[in-house]
């Protein structure tokens, strides 16, 4: 008979079912970062005079920046010239043309990853844009998207098609100075997912990306970028896994979303990248950055992630309210189990009149994991009757991890409000031997109440998602039991 | 089949970390029958009951459990629950954002499913709930909260006989029940263990004082020191140790040793 507190740490051992790697011909840049390999990501991609130019002022940039230190996390030095920069799967001819020509691995890959993207099976009512390695291999429902107006397809294709749009809002948000891993990802991005929303369109769909890191040794760094015209609605949902490997690979992407006038845009995660073994070898590093402007009036955008891979977690998705009356939301739940690190959270920054936030992020740690939220609340001098909620709660299971919260709030304005609440629990053997006792399994018990601790973001998923992230939390804290 | 006891004990030696706690426990509870056991602090009750549920951390060093013929001991805690054996907690523990019903509903499907039955469904659960609330006078808001979270002691308690009213379990233990009750709880407790009382279950009642035993009325009185059954008796044996205390059957036995 298993012990309580030896089942808890049983569920160190979790399984990665998405460890598989996928055998294509590729056709990768060589190792290290420098201007040429920046010149021949631009030339592969046959961008336009203005991307090039954009890189390399973002790459020269980086060269004068600093990994940030404050995050509460431990890794050893990253050698960025030692990482390959651009990796796709080789194209015969001239690239494929629509899906039914894309290389049938990758189609493969991602039936196996449970993303058909084949006409017959795709899944009904979500538009999926999936980007393997370097590059995005296709986009689903386009032609229907299209009719309403609404572009949705790869970064690189907006570039070509769209050249206007993405030079009016690429680095909006976050300009290529705003840190050390944003300036490298708009030096080196590849590819990623481009959505816009004409005005007063309601996007009919869920609209998701699905990245998938395959090559090894290489970085993954994309870019998406959501414009929701005035009165327009979307949306979005975003996930991610990855071989399991022994060495730790870089990703190091980039959000934007613009919302004007009216405008509402729902950003979903559920972050699965592999987090590496029970010893801590291996794993994503996992530097992003995603922010949201409300720049129009009555705009509203929300957050929500589940986060349970990746070996290390650096990533705030935060809204700046800039619009009177605009709302932002955030809502996380982030799991560090065996060596995994976290520091998460979210900023608000309340510029206009009456903006409104809200954040509520649930951490569990397990293992050895280390979790940290991070999170700001500003309210400018304009910021006038604006208001903030925060709750952050720790979950802590088993008596190795750590939970660590640091909120920062800076209040220019007299009329502005803000409330926060924290708490922090633990998983007592006291209470599995209360749900054995009423006949609960350990592993139902641990779930339970680990769903209940999270139940207030699960609710802000978009619904097939929301049951999705409830399994994958069981499968991210499952062990061997018993 | 109804012969047989529902729970034998023989010889029963258990303690925690190397310490001896219980030495040479017997005793066999039959179907219908309601026992005490009664002792001053320290004497070992409570480790008897978290014995026989299988809590994490007692080491059985000897003897022997049957639990209706079966070897109980063999058992994890969840699967002596589900064969009918209820522990009434002393500390009825706080599961915060778990759902009181959905927490309840789920380990009586898993009791039913483990006898053969077909699971409950939601409305179908609520009809069985709000029929057992009413016999312990518990407010339906408390369905709708977490799962002890922010109850007072006396609805800890009460909940603690609510959740075995709706899963009518064969044996319960009820471990210092009467702990922090006042009167009127009490009696409420009481009422709602002697409503479940059948020719067919049993209950074995672990308490301090003989004034819980005034409205739970046992068939048998077994007094436990150091971890031994000194005495056994009826009803009369719980009135003569409110009378006289536990030193004049402690005394004598310390002296013959």
């Amino acid at each position: 008979m298993s012990t309580a507190t030896e089942t808890i740490e049983g569920f160190v051992k979790k399984e990665y079912k998405y460890g598989f790697v996928t055998d294509v011909e590729t056709e990768s840049a060589p190792p290290g970062l420098n201007e040429d390999i920046i010149r021949l990501i631009s030339g592969k991609k046959n961008e336009p005079q203005f991307m090039l130019d954009w890189r390399l002022k973002s790459f020269r940039h980086w060269l004068t920046m600093k990994e940030p230190a404050w995050p509460h996390l431990k890794y050893p030095p990253i050698d960025f010239q030692d990482a390959v920069y651009y990796s796709a799967p080789k194209k015969h001819g001239s690239g494929p043309k629509s899906l039914d020509e894309v290389d049938p691995k990758l189609l493969e890959t991602y039936e196996k990853l449970g993303i058909p993207l084949k006409e017959r099976e795709r899944l009904a009512g979500v538009a999926v844009d999936a980007v393997f390695d370097s590059v995005s291999v296709g986009t689903t429902f386009k032609e229907k998207l299209a009719e309403k107006g609404i572009i949705f397809c790869a970064f690189s294709e907006a570039v070509q098609n769209h050249p206007e749009l993405v030079m009016k809002y690429l680095g909006s948000v976050v300009p290529y100075t705003d840190n050390f891993y944003a300036a490298l990802n708009s030096a080196v991005f590849s590819d990623g997912s481009f959505c816009y929303i004409p005005k007063g369109v309601r996007c009919p769909m869920e609209l998701s990306t699905y990245f998938r890191i395959n090559a090894a040794n290489t970085g993954q760094f994309e870019r998406t970028l959501i414009v929701a015209d005035e009165g327009a609605s979307v949306s979005y949902l975003e996930g991610c896994t990855a071989p399991m490997r022994d060495e730790h690979q870089l990703h190091a992407a980039v959000v934007e979303l613009i919302a004007l006038d009216n405008a509402q845009i729902k950003y979903s995660t559920v972050q699965n990248w592999y987090p590496g073994d029970a010893e801590g070898k291996g794993g994503i590093y996992n530097f992003v950055t995603k922010r949201a402007i409300c720049k129009g009036k009555n705009s509203r955008v929300s957050w929500t992630q589940v986060e349970t891979g990746s070996a290390i977690t650096w990533k705030y998705p935060s809204c700046i309210l800039l619009g009177d009356n605009s709302v932002g939301e955030f809502y996380s739940v982030a799991v560090t189990n065996n060596y995994q690190q976290a520091d998460t959270g979210t900023k608000m920054v309340h510029i206009g009149r009456n903006t409104r936030s809200t954040i509520v992020s649930k951490g569990i740690s397990a293992g050895h994991g280390q979790n940290s939220y991070r999170g700001l609340v500003k309210m400018q001098k304009t910021a006038t009757n604006a208001r903030n909620f925060s709750q952050c709660d720790s979950l802590l299971l088993g008596n190795k991890c750590g939970a660590h919260t640091f909120p920062y709030i800076e209040v220019k304005n007299s009329t502005a409000r803000i409330e926060h609440e924290a708490s922090t629990s633990k998983i007592g053997e006291d209470q599995i031997f209360y749900c054995n006792q009423r006949g609960l399994s350990t592993q139902d018990a641990v779930n339970m109440i680990v769903n209940g601790f999270c139940k207030e973001v699960f609710r802000e998923l978009p619904m097939e998602f929301a049951v999705e992230a409830q399994k994958l939390l069981g499968v991210s804290l499952e062990g061997s039991v018993g | 089949m109804s012969n047989q006891p529902i729970l034998e004990v023989k010889n029963l030696n258990a303690g925690v970390e190397g310490k001896k706690i219980l030495k040479g426990i017997n005793l066999t509870i039959n179907p219908g029958e309601v026992h005490a056991v009664m002792g001053p602090n320290g004497s070992g009750k409570s480790t008897l009951a978290a014995v026989l549920a299988g809590r994490e951390g007692y080491e059985v060093t000897d003897g022997q459990v049957l639990y209706c013929g079966k070897d109980l001991l063999d058992m994890d805690p969840e699967e002596r629950a589900r064969e009918g054996l209820f522990l009434a907690f002393q500390y009825p523990v706080e599961i915060p954002g778990v759902n009181s019903t959905y927490f309840l509903k789920a380990a009586l499907n898993e009791v039913r499913k483990h006898r053969g039955l077909p699971e409950l469904d939601a409305i179908e659960f609520l009809n069985l709930v709000k029929d057992k609330m009413k016999l312990l006078e518990l407010k339906e808001d408390l369905l709708r909260r977490s799962v002890n979270e922010g109850f007072s002691g006396g609805e800890k308690k009460r909940n603690e006989i609510f959740q075995m009213a709706v899963l009518e379990p064969k044996l319960s233990v009820l471990d210092e029940t009467d702990s922090g009750l006042d009167i009127d709880a009490l009696k409420i407790v009481s009422q709602g263990v002697n409503r479940l009382r059948s020719k067919d279950n049993a209950q074995l009642v672990i308490t301090h004082y003989q004034r819980l035993l005034n409205y739970i009325v046992p068939d048998f009185v077994h007094v436990l020191f150091d971890g031994r059954i000194l005495r056994t008796g009826d009803k009369t044996l719980a009135l003569e140790l409110e009378e006289r205390g536990y030193d004049w059957i402690i005394k004598p036995e310390a002296a013959a040793r």
